[in-house]
C-alpha cells in the first residue's frame, strides 16, 4: 500500500471509529490490583487482630500514609511515561519525599533509643519475611499496571516498567501494613522500603520486552 | 536554512498541525486527513536524514509511525507541544528499529533534536516493503471486515454493521483493534 493510500485509509471513518480515551483501563486495573491484594492478605496472612487499637495511634497511619503517598507519585509517573514526550516534572522528587520522611523518623527513633535496643527496632520479629510478603502482595498490581501501560504509548520502556514496579510495590506495602504488627520506624524504613523496591528491577527488565508497540 | 528561519517554520508547522489534529480528534475527517498528509512529508524528511539503509526502510518507518500515531492519537495531551509528542514517537520508532530488530544500519544524524521532526518535508515517496494490504487480507474477519468496509470503502459504522450482521460497537472495536493488530505485526515482523 502506498503511503498516500494508508493516510487516506487511516483518516476515513476516523470520526466514529475508535474514540478511545487515554488510560481507560486504569479504573479496572486499580480495582483489580488493590482488591486482589487485599484478598490475598486476608486469606493468606490475615488482618492484624489488634487493628482497632493500632488504628488509634498516629504511627499506624504514618505507616499506611507513606506507601499511599508513594503510590500516588508512582501512578503519576506511570501515566506520564505512558504519554510520548511528556515530562516527569517533580514526580521523582515527590516519590522520594515519603521515603525521606520515613528515614528521618527512623533516625530520630534510633538516636533516641539505647544502642542495645537497635537490633530490636531494626529487625522486629518479621524482618526475614516482610519484603517478600510485600512483593507477594504487589503481584496483582504489577500485572494490572503492565496491562494498563500496554494500552498507553510508553517510549521509555525500561523507565515505564520500573515505574509500574514501584507503583505495585507501594500498593503491596500499603495493603501489607493492614496485616503487619511491626510498628518501629527503623523496621518500616528498612524492610518496607526494600519490599517496595523489589518489583522495580523486574519491571525495568520486563518493560522493553512487554511494552513495545 | 539559518536558525531563525527554521524556528519560524517550525512554529508555524506546530500551530497549523496542532489545529488540524485537534479538529480531527473532534471529528473533522478532512482536517485529520490533512494532518496525516502533512505529517507523512515531515516524517519522511526526518527519517531520510537519519536512517541509513534501503530507501524502502524510510518508507516502512513512515508507514509504521503513521499507524502508531493514529492508533495512539488519544495519548496526545492538548496542553503539551505537539512537536514533543511527534518527536518522541518518531524517535522511539528509530530506536526500536535498531535495538529490537536484526536491522543492520545506523543512525546517521542526531535523533534528539525535537524541532527537527517538523523542520523539513519530503514528498518523494519510495515504495514501502511492508505490505499493509497483504497483512489486512490475513486478519480475522471480525477485524478485516470492519476495516475494509469503514476505512477502505467509506461506509458508515451503521452501514457496515448492517452489511456484516455485527453490532455497531463491534464494528468500531473491530476497526480499532484490527489496526492495532496490524501495527503489532509490523513492529514484530521485521
Amino acid at each position: 500500500m502506498r503511503t498516500d493510500d494508508l493516510v487516506l485509509m487511516l483518516a476515513t471513518g476516523s470520526r466514529h471509529a475508535g474514540g478511545e480515551a487515554f488510560g481507560r483501563r486504569l479504573p479496572v486495573a486499580l480495582a483489580a490490583g488493590t482488591g486482589i491484594a487485599v484478598l490475598q492478605m486476608t486469606v493468606f496472612l490475615g488482618i492484624r487482630p489488634d487493628l482497632g487499637s493500632a488504628a488509634a495511634g498516629v504511627d499506624f497511619w504514618i505507616k499506611i500514609a507513606v506507601p499511599c503517598a508513594l503510590m500516588a507519585a508512582a501512578l503519576g509517573l506511570v501515566l506520564r511515561l505512558g504519554r510520548p514526550g511528556a515530562r516527569m516534572g517533580p514526580l521523582p522528587g515527590l516519590a522520594a519525599m515519603p521515603v525521606a520522611l520515613l528515614w528521618g523518623l527512623a533516625a530520630v527513633s534510633l538516636f533516641g533509643a539505647e544502642p542495645a535496643r537497635w537490633p530490636e527496632l531494626l529487625l522486629g520479629e518479621t524482618w526475614a519475611v516482610c519484603p517478600f510478603l510485600i512483593a507477594f502482595l504487589a503481584v496483582p498490581m504489577f500485572v494490572s499496571s503492565f496491562w494498563t501501560l500496554r494500552d498507553l504509548a510508553p517510549v521509555r520502556l525500561r523507565l515505564a516498567g520500573a515505574a509500574a514496579g514501584l507503583f505495585s510495590g507501594a500498593t503491596g506495602a500499603a495493603v501489607y501494613s493492614l496485616h503487619c504488627p511491626e510498628m518501629a520506624y527503623p523496621f518500616v524504613a528498612t524492610w518496607y522500603v526494600l519490599g517496595m523496591l523489589m518489583p522495580v528491577p523486574l519491571g525495568a527488565y520486563l518493560g522493553p520486552r512487554l511494552l513495545r508497540w | 536554512m539559518d536558525r531563525s528561519t527554521r524556528e519560524r517554520q517550525w512554529n508555524s508547522s506546530e500551530a497549523r498541525l496542532r489545529g488540524l489534529l485537534m479538529a480531527g480528534l473532534a471529528g473533522d475527517e478532512g482536517a485529520y486527513l490533512s494532518f496525516l498528509r502533512e505529517l507523512s512529508g515531515h516524517l519522511r524528511a526526518f527519517f531520510r536524514h537519519r536512517v541509513a539503509g534501503m530507501p524502502s526502510d524510510v518508507e516502512d518507518l513512515v508507514q509504521e509511525t503513521l499507524l502508531a500515531i493514529h492508533n495512539q492519537r488519544h495519548s496526545y495531551d492538548a496542553g503539551q507541544p505537539l512537536t514533543a509528542w511527534l518527536h518522541a514517537i518518531a524517535k522511539y520508532k528509530i530506536v526500536d528499529l535498531y535495538r529490537f530488530r536484526s536491522s543492520h544500519g545506523a543512525v546517521t544524524a542526531s535523533i534528539d533534536d525535537v524541532e527537527a521532526v517538523l523542520a523539513f518535508q519530503d514528498w518523494d515517496a519510495e515504495d514501502a516493503r511492508i505490505d499493509v494490504e497483504g497483512m489486512l487480507a490475513t486478519l480475522p474477519d471480525h477485524f478485516r471486515l470492519p476495516i475494509v468496509l469503514v476505512k477502505l470503502q467509506g461506509l458508515s459504522v451503521r452501514e457496515a454493521a448492517e452489511a456484516t450482521g455485527m453490532s455497531e460497537s463491534a464494528v468500531k472495536v473491530g476497526v480499532h483493534r484490527g489496526l492495532k493488530r496490524l501495527a503489532a505485526w509490523i513492529t514484530e515482523g521485521k
